[in-house]
């Protein structure tokens, strides 16, 4: 097992290795987050040094420091084009990691994931209605309000669909996944057809899932969403930990669990929502981030959902610098990137869990 | 109801059409170990899912400390009453030691939370796991992970221990140290209410025994009085014999080889042939 701590076997004192190993990967983390934010804001058709765009940033924020972008419309690009696509970035990502560690937690399964249920094309075609038929009644949060409702809708299916027996096997999950996928595509594909050729063009972008177009009013609708999910899910870190033991030895410990998955399934819906809303799907972040941030600062819940988030937002700001940048003149689809990278890993992890279980437990 | 910090009466179960538990009535009170035993399907593990909370009965009903389950708050009850059960499953890599540290989680936010190192590790001496804290509990043997289990459950520090089959996969010097950390914990005024298959074990450790048959309680009482040749034979449906250790005088419950079916003879083969 990978994941499994330092050599201290001692067994008075094993936690301060993991403590400070922790400690440190969540600086590391917080430093290539903000040193990747500023320099994917500095990419693109219009390069701006990285020195520029930290003065740019640290004059915005009343810190006279550093030189401005001497490109006449450096400061500009950089403040309604750039950071509101890293900002959207790092919010879409961190709601993505964060719903997947939620999902696994869950569902007591490490191949749990939005997108692989399916609970990320639910909100997809949530959000397609309210472009296809054009509503509005809740202004520039209508699309995220219809996202949400097709994600929950699409969680509590799988939920009651992929369980038996206070249990979900991996199998059944990822069976249940294709069924519900397959469902919601029929359902996106019907869209499609009714809607007109501007509304078929932007469901298209769903499917492939990009940033592109990210402004700060976007932003302010998702990281709102996302801010609310991620306090809920650290609030409930421990009684995650405690649902690992499976949920009869949970409840004996005092967990309500059927109150705890409910809610959770609702945060889930909330997170996948936030993200969808306006990216589109971007899939297998939710299950790559927190399997690798697993392998660190190991299971437990409470260092794992924040490492998560920020992880989550940092492989999505380099995803999306990626996908602006790795052909030159062409935004490339983030969605499809996440999924040439996210497709392989699924599937091994898919042999790794079955072959550790010694079945298709 | 009675002095019993456990008790449960007339309980009925039905699962499937058919009448799991039929009108049960059980007490466990502080200071004891009760054995529950019968042979497979005799409906142990349903009864113990009762009184853990875990499945309602159709009817009869179940008091932890003189109060009725369902009045009891989650969170309160876990700090009163603690059970092991028989599957020992972890859905990601936790540490042994986390998961003895789980059995903390209903002290949060107490006083008794100072005490939570010092609880963890002498609940991993107890059962004999200090030396696995490190490992992931997923890779852990099935003995290892039945140790860790009830190291958890000791952590706990509760006066009610329910304990489905403590001692199943366990070599039987772990048996004697796991039954014996139930024992000490009887003696320190907790009641103890344990699934056992070994019925020489229940002999050995019990208070009482509790003999379940059907779904009904077909004995009950101190063990030399309901584990008797006679009666076990007849529940069992297979010849047992109940006799006192030549040396320390305990009570041995053997299965009687003498009386079973005769294997076929040499001349019944040559016919087959």
């Amino acid at each position: 097992m990978p994941a499994s701590g330092p050599a201290d076997r001692t067994g008075s004192s094993p936690r301060p290795a993991r403590l400070t190993r922790t400690t440190a990967f969540f600086v590391v983390l917080t430093v290539a987050l903000v040193v990747a934010g500023l320099a994917a804001a500095g990419s693109g058709q219009l390069a701006i040094p990285f020195p520029q765009v930290v003065g740019s940033f640290l004059h915005h924020l009343g810190i006279d420091v550093g030189p401005m972008p001497t490109h006449p419309r450096g400061d500009d690009t950089l403040w309604t084009v750039r950071f509101p696509r890293v900002a959207m970035a790092m919010v879409v990502g961190a709601a993505l990691a964060v719903a997947g560690t939620l999902m696994q937690g869950v569902f007591g399964n490490p191949l749990a994931e939005p997108s692989v249920v399916g609970v990320s094309a639910g909100a997809a075609v949530g959000a397609a209605a309210a472009i296809v038929f054009s509503l509005g009644f809740a202004g520039d949060w209508t699309t995220a309000v219809c996202a949400f409702v097709g994600g929950l809708f699409t969680t509590l299916v799988v939920y009651a669909l992929a369980r038996a027996d206070g249990r979900t096997e991996v199998v059944t999950l990822v069976l249940t996944g294709i069924a519900v996928n397959a469902v919601a595509g029929a359902l996106l594909a019907m869209l499609m057809f009714l809607g007109d050729t501007q509304a078929r063009e932007q469901i298209v972008f769903w499917q492939l899932g990009s940033l592109n177009g990210s402004r700060w009013q976007y932003v302010g609708v998702v990281a709102p969403l996302a801010l609310v999910g991620v306090v809920c899910a650290l609030a409930c870190a421990r009684s995650l930990d405690l649902l690992s033991l499976g949920e009869r030895s949970a409840r004996h410990l005092g967990v309500n669990v059927e109150a705890l998955r409910i809610f959770l399934i609702v945060v889930v819906a909330l997170l996948t929502a936030a993200a969808v809303s306006f990216c589109g799907i971007v899939a297998f972040v939710g299950l790559i981030v927190p399997h690798l941030v697993r392998m660190v600062t190991g299971p437990g819940h409470r260092a794992l959902l924040p490492a998560s988030m920020l992880a989550g937002a940092l492989v999505l700001v380099v995803a999306d610098l990626g996908a602006r940048t790795l052909v030159a003149y062409a935004d490339l689809p983030l969605g499809m990137l996440t999924s040439l990278v996210g497709g392989p890993f699924f599937f091994w992890l898919l042999r790794r869990t079955r072959r550790s279980s010694g079945g298709w437990a | 109801m009675s002095d019993a910090a456990l008790s449960a009466r007339g309980v009925v179960v039905r699962l499937g059409g058919t009448t799991v538990l039929d009108g049960v009535d059980v007490d466990v009170r502080r200071g004891e170990i009760v054995s529950l035993v019968g042979p497979n399907g005799a409906g142990k593990s349903t009864l113990l899912a009762v009184l853990a909370g875990d499945l309602s009965p159709a009817q009869g009903r179940v008091e932890v400390l003189g109060r009725s389950l369902d009045d009891w708050r989650l969170r309160e009850l876990a700090r009163e009453r603690a059970v092991l059960t028989q599957e020992h499953h972890i859905a990601f890599p936790f540490p042994a030691q986390d998961v003895v540290r789980m059995g903390r989680s209903p002290w949060r936010g107490r006083p008794e939370e100072d005490d939570d190192q010092a609880v963890v590790t002498e609940s991993m001496a107890a059962t004999d796991v200090t030396h696995l804290a490190a490992r992931p509990f997923g890779v852990l043997s099935g003995g290892e992970k039945g140790r860790t289990s009830f190291a958890r459950i000791l952590a706990q520090r509760t006066g009610v221990l329910l304990l489905d089959e403590p001692t199943a996969a366990l070599d039987i010097g772990h048996q004697e140290t796991v039954l014996a950390r139930a024992r000490h914990e009887a003696e320190q005024g907790a009641a103890v209410l344990v699934v056992l298959h070994d019925l020489s074990l229940a002999a050995a450790w019990s208070d009482r025994v509790v003999l379940l048959h059907g779904g009904r309680v077909a004995g009950e009482g101190a063990p030399g009085e309901v584990l008797t040749g006679p009666l076990l034979s007849e529940v069992y449906d297979h010849p047992v014999t109940v006799t006192a250790h030549p040396e320390t005088g305990e009570l041995l419950v053997l299965p009687d080889r003498r009386r079973r079916t005769p294997r076929p003879s040499a001349s019944d083969l040559e016919v087959r042939a």
